[in-house]
């Protein structure tokens, strides 16, 4: 009964995969533009699975269901249905009267509440319903604080595309990026969908490199405020610790799997090449042994292997090393010039930077047939950063004169720009989801 | 299309035969309580700034630091001196050191080797095509260079530290003329 019932609800969701497919030329395209936003969002294009939900204004607060809303249609993956005309406006499945909802054709909708409860404190109710069958699909309900509102949505909005997709979601998670305004740079944090930037460094001298430990509590990055760039690991709430400071450059920190060590490029006296190093700065193990460029490493997601980019055979292309060290080997082969390798979270493809004749794009390098997939469409992108889905990948890219972020879904269907209100975006890294 | 519609009716009449078989009411939800975060139950205490909690608890570094030194009598200050020179550019592509540059690290050459206390940090860097870890990579080797003409000129490593600023100090430039200035090593000394 289990799989009958997964059929039901996954069967005319293939099905519209087809009539999309058929009309892909009919391209959706939509500006979002949400009050208070850091980041303006466009998105084009769409997913072949769009599934047709209806999100009812929660009783009592809307907040929440508006971001639930604008998650959902910035995942490409759903067709939000505009709800105004529906006379009723439920807050629990028991009060739906589904011929309303079948007539709009949703297949599924969500409904929900937020109740004030003692202490000052929100009860957030939410039910995600399977309008054919007339039955619950999923529901929940938190008690939080109001200052908590929106990442309770990230949350509902995560849990309704899992049950809807079949995978994990994305937004409740945060993203890191550098900010250059009025002459100052500033590492910040903001959630997925853009809102609630705050900054966690902020100095006259360049920081560039921003990565995530792996449980989403710190990041690394390269500041420059000594001269030259050392290498820094920061909590969240603000501690912060020197990792590499050796003489010559310390760039290019990457974490561990474990989240234990970090990959970093040192330069000593000479040419960029690649260590190992734990993240309380102890242990410093040489791993690359060159008289090449050996920079930008990564690990991948067994922790056996460090991939980086290198000019070892004339032009940078991506290698592999064992990541206790040994003789690398070559990875991307297709292009010129490879730069930025970076591991999508099953492992199986490798997104990197691609010189595609003078214009840098995002690539996408599928690690079992070698097969790569140009994704971007600009000329100066970079730093790729993959969703914790590895459905959508996150990356820099210029807007006029200005940095600006982007983002491009795995199979370059749906295409996504971020410009904020101000400043010059760049390098985005996409943290893991927030538990 | 007719495959797609027939698909369709047949998807369609499948859910609803399937859900006809579903006996269970759905009046009763199941719902499970999932707070947000460790704290979201009890009051949080111990908020040491004044900022607004919005839940993400991310706080802020402020990283500029001291004063500048007071520049007077300095030759390495003095505009009429060549010390005060401090920039060796490069063709695109290249980390070879032009023999224009020859007399101005002779002269800082000089100046390290009278003045063993000072350092020098050389500061490579690149235009902005290309991606900021690969160009970080790239202006090293341009600093590396001109380490290695004031090492030929007898100044030892340990005066020496060459880093790399890769395309962070770019001006945003949009033509050749311009990317030019940006290939370049920085002549800094310890303490500027």
């Amino acid at each position: 009964m289990r799989l009958s019932e997964y059929k039901a609800m996954k069967l005319p969701v293939s099905t519209f995969l087809g009539a999309l497919k058929l009309a892909l030329s009919l391209v959706t395209f939509f500006t979002l533009s949400l009050a208070h936003a850091a980041l303006e969002i466009e998105i084009s294009g769409g997913s072949a699975q769009q599934v047709p939900i209806a999100i009812v204004p929660f009783a009592q607060n809307d907040t929440i269901s508006k971001i639930i809303e604008a998650d959902l249609k910035r995942s490409g993956m759903f067709r939000v249905l505009e709800t105004g005309g529906v006379a009723s406006r439920p807050n629990e499945i028991a009060q739906i009267k589904f011929a309303e909802w079948t007539a709009l054709q949703a297949q599924a909708m969500a409904v929900g509440s937020v109740e004030p409860i003692a202490g000052g404190k929100l009860k957030v109710t939410y039910q995600l319903a399977d309008v054919l069958k007339q039955s619950q699909l999923t529901g929940g309900q938190y008690t939080i604080a109001p200052s908590q509102l929106r990442i309770t949505a990230h949350k509902i909005a995560d849990a309704i595309y899992q049950k809807l997709t079949g995978e994990s979601g994305i937004y409740a998670s945060r993203i890191a990026y550098i900010n250059k305004s009025a002459g100052r740079y500033t590492l910040q944090v903001a959630d997925a969908d853009g809102e609630n930037a705050r900054t966690m460094v902020s100095s006259k001298e360049p920081i560039i490199s921003p990565a995530w430990s792996p449980e989403g509590n710190r990041i690394a990055y390269v500041s420059f405020e000594k001269k030259k760039p050392i290498v820094y690991v920061q909590s969240l709430s603000g501690q912060r610790n020197v990792v590499a400071s050796f003489k010559g450059n310390n760039s290019a920190p990457a974490w561990s799997p474990d989240g234990n060590q970090l990959a970093i490029v040192l330069t000593h006296a000479a040419n960029s090449q690649i260590y190992t190093i734990n993240a309380d700065g102890s242990g410093l193990k040489q791993v690359t042994k060159s008289s090449a460029i050996d920079t930008e490493p990564t690990w991948s997601n067994d922790g056996q292997w460090i991939y980086f980019s290198s000019d070892r055979g004339g032009r940078p292309q991506i290698y592999k090393v064992s990541s206790s060290g040994g003789s690398p080997q070559r990875v991307s082969f297709e292009g010129a010039y490879n730069v930025s390798p970076r591991f999508s979270p099953d492992g199986k493809s490798l997104a990197m930077i691609r010189n595609d004749g003078g214009r840098f794009r995002v690539a996408l390098q599928d690690l079992a047939t070698g097969q790569v997939q140009l994704l971007s469409e600009g000329n100066q992108d970079e730093s790729p950063s993959f969703a914790p889905n590895g459905r959508v990948i996150l990356y820099a890219t210029r807007s006029g004169n200005r940095g600006a972020l982007a983002a491009v879904s795995a199979d370059g269907r749906v295409k996504q720009r971020l410009k904020d209100s101000g400043g010059d975006i760049r390098e985005p890294a996409w943290g893991p989801l927030i538990k | 299309m007719k495959t797609f519609n027939v698909k369709l009716v047949s998807a369609l009449a499948m859910a609803l035969l399937l859900a006809a078989c579903k006996s269970t009411p759905m009046t009763k939800p199941t719902v499970e309580d999932k707070s947000v975060g460790k704290d979201s139950s009890s009051t949080t205490t111990g908020a040491t700034t004044g900022s607004a909690d919005d839940g993400s608890g991310v706080k802020e570094v402020n990283l500029d630091n001291g004063a500048n030194a007071d520049d007077a009598g300095n030759p390495l200050k003095d505009p009429n001196n060549i010390l005060s020179k401090r920039h060796v550019y490069f063709a695109f592509d290249s980390d070879a050191v032009n023999a224009e540059f020859r007399p101005l690290i002779e002269a800082h050459a000089k100046y390290l080797l009278a003045n063993k206390g000072a350092k020098v940090i050389l500061q490579g860097n690149t235009d902005e095509r290309g991606t900021r870890e690969y160009n970080l990579a790239l202006g090293q080797r341009r600093s590396v260079a001109v380490k290695k003409s004031l090492n030929a000129l007898g100044v030892q490593d340990g005066q020496i530290e060459t880093v790399s600023y890769g395309e962070e100090k770019t001006q945003g430039c949009a033509d050749e003329t311009c990317f030019a200035k940006d290939r370049r090593t920085d002549i800094v000394y310890e303490g500027e």
